[in-house]
């Protein structure tokens, strides 16, 4: 059984991939699992500084979900080169470095350093809801992802993934404007945009009042963007959204994704990106195929 | 840190107060590497429904049995309470009290509401504490029993007088502290009440432990919900409750 895909001219053992934000740097999970299991991890979103993030409460569960605003903490991109990248490269995974920035300049001094230096793709986060500068405000209009796109291009010496916003009325416009605008491949969703309220001190639970939903609610939203997107460019699509098991893993492959992303389930099950893959393999297996990018747009509408 | 998901085997739930749900599990691994301090995080129930796991305080160790006690308050702790059969616990997660019996002579510990739960292992762990347990009323009064075993001391008191002293424990701490002479204070509580405990503590100039709770996801550092603030500068500002804590120094946090 095949289980390596390749995304814009990077092999992956598998295509299952930590997502930004939910794996850190891989120092925890790898205290659970060998990170050799995972084809590839999207590291926690970098900014050009460090940042220290929203104040909490940060995260709370809904129906079928949660809803986080953790507000991009992270070391900062020096940081990540100096400190990250040498731990992640005692593994075979890749290493999808994420830039989340708040100008243009910043994606582009980002995609520039970080193609200097030992990743293996960078996926550009133009769809961050919970900073207030840049983040979403870039995602949602497609001129300005093909502008942004267009010229983070001419920095970015590696494959170049944008990471589409769920939070626009046709996701499919957004998607053609990366495609113009030189990305390698796309990534979605990002979070939805959400909120809770405590009826009990009538405050928002997050501190930040709005977050980011993702987790098995979403699931049918991001399904139903996949399949669109496929269906309107010639990108390979690396498909996330509420993804828990193998059974939501095909679900995507069939609806175009190359790959995918598992986030939210490591925060059910620590193991969840090893587990997925495997029950991946066992639907391949009882149906038999090969190649698991043979699975890819698969899907048959009558 | 090393960290391990658990099928364990739910050996009892039993409601010992309204609201209040006192559960044993059995693994022996678990047992064996729980600290005073650590917690579990637990799935309770349909995780498709419920993503995130809970984060409950070990309340006592007893074999290779695991004692944790939990307040049923919204989705996640009314499902625990329906379990039976096995519960998957990620645990013992976090950095418990940091338990000296060479150097700390004489212990304060306090606890309020359920943050008395923690509490009970940490006593029965020191040589010597003196135990300060408060309750809201006499209905939630529980474990004093397992307090005077454990403890030197133990005063228990209820915010409305039902039962054992009027007020707030703290205030008995203070007044003690005219006669004993405390060398370190451990706290688990109310985020009012951790706060004036780490006030005090800081002015008497008694070294101080604080149990801190936030809303939390992965449990193991990965995921940066679960923040508290600390006096620190830049990307340290925040820190994971989870992995950092939930037991902080009262001098590093800011409540």
């Amino acid at each position: 059984m095949n289980m390596k895909v390749k995304i814009a001219g990077v092999e992956l053992n598998n295509p299952i991939i930590a997502a930004s934000g939910t794996f850190g740097f891989g120092h925890e999970y790898g205290e659970l699992y060998d990170l050799n299991e995972v084809g590839a991890i999207s590291v926690k979103g970098l900014t050009k500084a460090p940042r220290a993030g929203n104040p909490p409460p940060r995260i709370t569960e809904t129906p079928g979900g949660v809803l986080n605003s953790v507000g991009l903490q992270n070391p900062g991109v020096d940081a990540f080169i100096e400190k990250e990248i040498p731990f992640l490269r005692q593994y075979s995974c890749k290493i999808i470095a994420n830039m989340a920035g708040s100008t243009f300049e910043d994606y582009c001094e980002m995609a520039e350093k970080l193609s200097a230096v030992d990743v293996d793709m960078l996926e550009m986060n133009i769809s961050c809801p919970n900073v207030k500068a840049g983040g979403a405000a870039f995602g949602t209009n497609p001129d300005t992802v093909f502008e942004i796109t267009k010229t983070v291009r001419k920095y970015a010496k590696l494959p170049l993934i944008v990471k589409l916003s769920p939070n626009v009325s046709d996701i499919t416009e957004t998607a053609k404007a990366a495609e113009a605008g030189g990305a390698d491949a796309l990534s979605l969703i990002n979070t939805l945009t959400g909120m809770a309220i405590d009826i009990k001190t009538k405050r928002p639970i997050l501190a930040n009042v709005i977050g980011g939903l993702s987790g098995p609610c979403v699931k049918p939203v991001a399904l139903r963007m996949v399949h669109q997107v496929y269906n309107s460019v010639n990108l390979p699509i690396i498909g996330m959204g509420g993804i828990s098991n193998g059974t939501d893993a095909v679900e995507f492959f069939l609806a175009g994704s190359a790959a995918v992303q598992v986030g939210t389930a490591n925060f059910t099950d620590p193991y969840a990106c090893v587990r997925i893959r495997d029950e991946l393999k066992e639907y391949m297996k009882a149906e038999n195929i090969a190649n698991v990018s043979d699975l890819t747009g698969q899907l048959i509408v009558d | 840190m090393s960290y391990e998901v658990y099928t364990c085997t739910l050996e009892s739930q039993k409601e010992i107060a309204p609201n209040i749900v006192e559960a044993w599990v059995v693994n022996a691994e678990l047992a064996a590497k729980a600290k005073p301090g650590q917690f579990l995080h637990i799935q309770c129930g349909d995780a498709t429904s419920m993503p995130l796991r809970r984060p409950i305080s070990i309340c006592d160790v007893q074999g290779d049995r695991v004692c944790f006690i939990y307040e049923v308050k919204g989705r996640g702790t009314k499902s625990l309470q329906q379990q039976y059969g096995e519960l998957d616990i990620l645990g013992p997660v976090g950095n418990g009290f940091t338990v000296d019996n060479g150097k700390y002579k004489c212990p304060a510990v306090i606890g309020g509401g359920i943050g008395v739960y923690p509490m009970l292992f940490l006593t029965k762990q020191l040589k010597g504490a003196v135990a300060y347990i408060g309750f809201r009323n006499k209905d939630l009064v529980t474990l004093e029993d397992e307090f005077n075993k454990a403890a030197d001391s133990v005063t228990l008191t209820t915010d409305d007088g039902s039962y054992g002293v009027a007020g707030f424990a703290l205030e008995e701490l203070k007044k003690d502290c005219e006669t004993k002479q405390f060398d370190i204070i451990y706290a688990c509580g109310p985020k009012g009440m951790l706060r004036a405990v780490k006030a005090f503590a800081e002015g008497a100039g008694i070294p101080c432990q604080l149990s801190l709770e936030e809303r939390m996801g992965c449990g193991i550092g990965a995921c940066l919900t679960c923040s508290c603030e600390t006096t620190h500068e830049g990307t340290d500002k925040y820190k994971r409750v989870c992995r950092n804590g939930p037991v902080f120094w009262s001098e590093e946090v800011v409540l």
